[in-house]
């Protein structure tokens, strides 16, 4: 689809502008449904119902509605806030989040930007999401704000350490930073998947990262940078309106870009699990989703399932298990590369 | 225990914690939703549940016997004696009404469902029901008024009461003065007490409609 905008449009001003939103056509459905989902995940997994009224079925006209509420809300900006910083934070965080569109695989036929040092390029831009919290954590000149903020920046730089260690180990088994090389690697059947290779060594990886992954998208149980029952809402307690819901899209956006790097580089990315059978440009991009999906649906499992840490036990969880474990990990990668190949 | 094993059995205790609140949590993902939807499903109410209360009027004979039961004071309650003539028919458990109830309020607002004014009502007419959505935006909403009778007509029985029991009084007024003239026109009579009863009779034949009800009203007060 990138490719057929850019033959018709070319690489200009306009191709260029409609081929980068082509995300937002899966983002803005993929994020109502996840409100929905999360609503009725979290419900019926505390055998409750759920929305069941807005739209009449099972409720799931419900996150339009909350939309439709949050773009009518009054846009409050606190006389006390740094105007500037305080209106500038939601669109970084956001700018951080969706800049990692552009190098996911979304078929073997459309990645935004096929880079050879795609998944670099998304720990990197992931980075300015930190930026952005601690921005809107300060400019809210808020006392709750600003200890979310911190404690989002203390918990994503601990945490980017451990998942980039567990990235490496999948980079220096297949040899290539580009994500659309890490899938051909695993194509397939579903035994080629990199979390069945160097076995166990490759799934304490994906364990690692998947860990790693949720508290890099400030998901509970290492939802401390929000933790409503004791920060209000963190960093975005002053924020209303569509500031907010840009936060909230980010969020979510965020969860979904965790759980397609967590299936590409383990599980296959757009390859069909059963060798070409489903398999091709259209099929991939169903692939894709799906397995995406589902590490989103873990996500809201685990945050349904786990309180949320204390602030010693989530440095000790990076700092005293995590890394160790990724370290020695990656050690045993890299002997089994040595010596088997 | 050393402090190596202590450290990788914690963390192997961690990860199997994990697996076994998942577990928990997907289990109760298809447990069905102990909720129901509430407007359009009900639970059912306890046997012997206490919601609104309701007044039968039809069968209320205005004792009072509730309004004196309530601890908080929400019921209020005005009647007013009938004429002799007045049929006011009787309650399905066989009472005669003899009472206009001219004034039956219960203020729901202040009522705490205690129910003790159930047990006192001679005809059974006040009663919980299982009523529970009553919820209203105005608190004068919760005041209810169980009279039948309209305000004009209430006050006309108000009325016509007091005219009756004026002229009641009126009338026993004339017989004591009679009788006290009678008394006086015969003061040296040794026939004294023949005349008493003579002097009485029309004082009773008087005061007969106003007695009779209080009378009547007796037993169905004295019960319990």
């Amino acid at each position: 689809m990138h490719n057929f905008i850019t033959y018709y449009l070319g690489t200009g001003i306009f191709g260029s502008l409609l081929s980068s939103l082509l995300p937002l056509l899966w983002i803005l459905p993929y994020v109502l449904l996840c409100v929905w989902l999360e609503l009725k995940v979290s419900a019926h997994m505390q055998d409750r119902l759920g929305p069941m009224r807005t739209g009449r079925w099972h409720g799931w006209a419900q996150p339009i509605a909350d939309m439709l509420k949050l773009l009518q809300k009054e846009d409050v900006i606190p006389t006390a806030a740094d105007k500037f910083l305080f209106v500038l934070a939601p669109i970084l965080v956001f700018v951080g989040g969706y800049a990692a569109y552009a190098a996911i695989p979304f078929s073997p036929a459309f990645i935004g930007a096929n880079l050879n040092v795609g998944i670099f390029y998304i720990i990197a831009v992931s980075a300015i999401v930190v930026i952005g919290i601690l921005m809107a954590g300060w400019a809210s000149n808020n006392k709750w704000s600003l200890l979310g903020a911190m404690r989002t920046a203390a918990q994503l730089v601990s945490y980017e350490i451990p998942a980039s260690l567990a990235i490496l180990a999948v980079v220096m088994v297949v040899g290539s930073l580009s994500l659309q090389d890490i899938c051909d690697a695993q194509s397939g059947w579903l035994w080629n998947w990199m979390i069945f290779s160097k076995f166990p060594f490759m799934f304490i990886t994906f364990f690692i990262y998947f860990v790693a992954s949720l508290a890099e998208a400030n998901r509970t149980p290492f939802d401390i940078p929000e933790a409503e029952s004791e920060l209000v809402a963190g960093y975005h307690t002053e924020y209303s309106g569509m500031r907010f819901a840009i936060f909230y899209l980010t969020e979510y956006s965020n969860m979904f870009v965790v759980s397609a790097i967590a299936s590409i580089l383990f599980f296959g990315g757009w390859n069909s699990p059963f060798g070409t059978f489903m398999s091709g440009p259209i099929w991939g991009v169903f692939w894709l989703l799906s397995k995406g999906m589902f590490f989103v649906f873990v996500q809201m499992w685990l945050r349904w399932t786990l309180p949320r840490f204390r602030v010693d036990q989530l440095m000790y969880l990076s700092w005293k298990v995590l890394t160790p474990f990724a370290l020695v990990n990656i050690f045993a990668v890299g002997l089994w590369m040595v010596l088997r190949g | 225990m050393s402090l190596v094993s202590r450290y990788f059995r914690n963390v192997g205790k961690g990860i199997w914690t994990v697996l076994v609140g998942m577990k928990i949590t997907m289990k109760h993902l298809f447990t069905p939703a102990v909720t129901i939807q509430y407007p359009d499903a009900r639970m059912a109410i306890p046997e012997r549940g206490r919601n609104r209360l309701y007044v039968n009027m039809d069968d209320c004979i205005g004792c009072k016997q509730c309004e004196m039961a309530c601890p908080v004071d929400c019921i209020k309650i005005e009647t007013a004696k009938a004429l002799p003539t007045e049929d006011l028919g009787v309650t399905s458990t066989g009472q005669k009404k003899r009472l206009w109830v001219t004034q039956f309020d219960i203020d729901i607002a202040k009522c705490c469902y205690c129910g003790l004014c159930v047990p006192p009502c001679p005809t059974e007419c006040i009663y919980m029901t299982n009523v529970y959505e009553f919820s209203e935006y105005d608190r004068k909403n919760l005041l209810y008024n169980y009279i039948t009778l309209t305000p004009e007509e209430a006050e006309a029985k108000v009325k016509q009461a007091e005219d009756a029991e004026r002229e009641a009084a009126a009338k026993k007024a004339a017989a004591a003065a009679a009788a006290a003239a009678q008394k006086a026109a015969q003061p040296a009579q040794a026939s004294a007490p023949a005349a008493q009863p003579t002097a009485s009779a029309p004082e009773k034949a008087a005061v007969n409609p106003n007695e009779n009800k209080t009378n009547l009203k007796d037993p169905d007060l004295g019960r319990d």
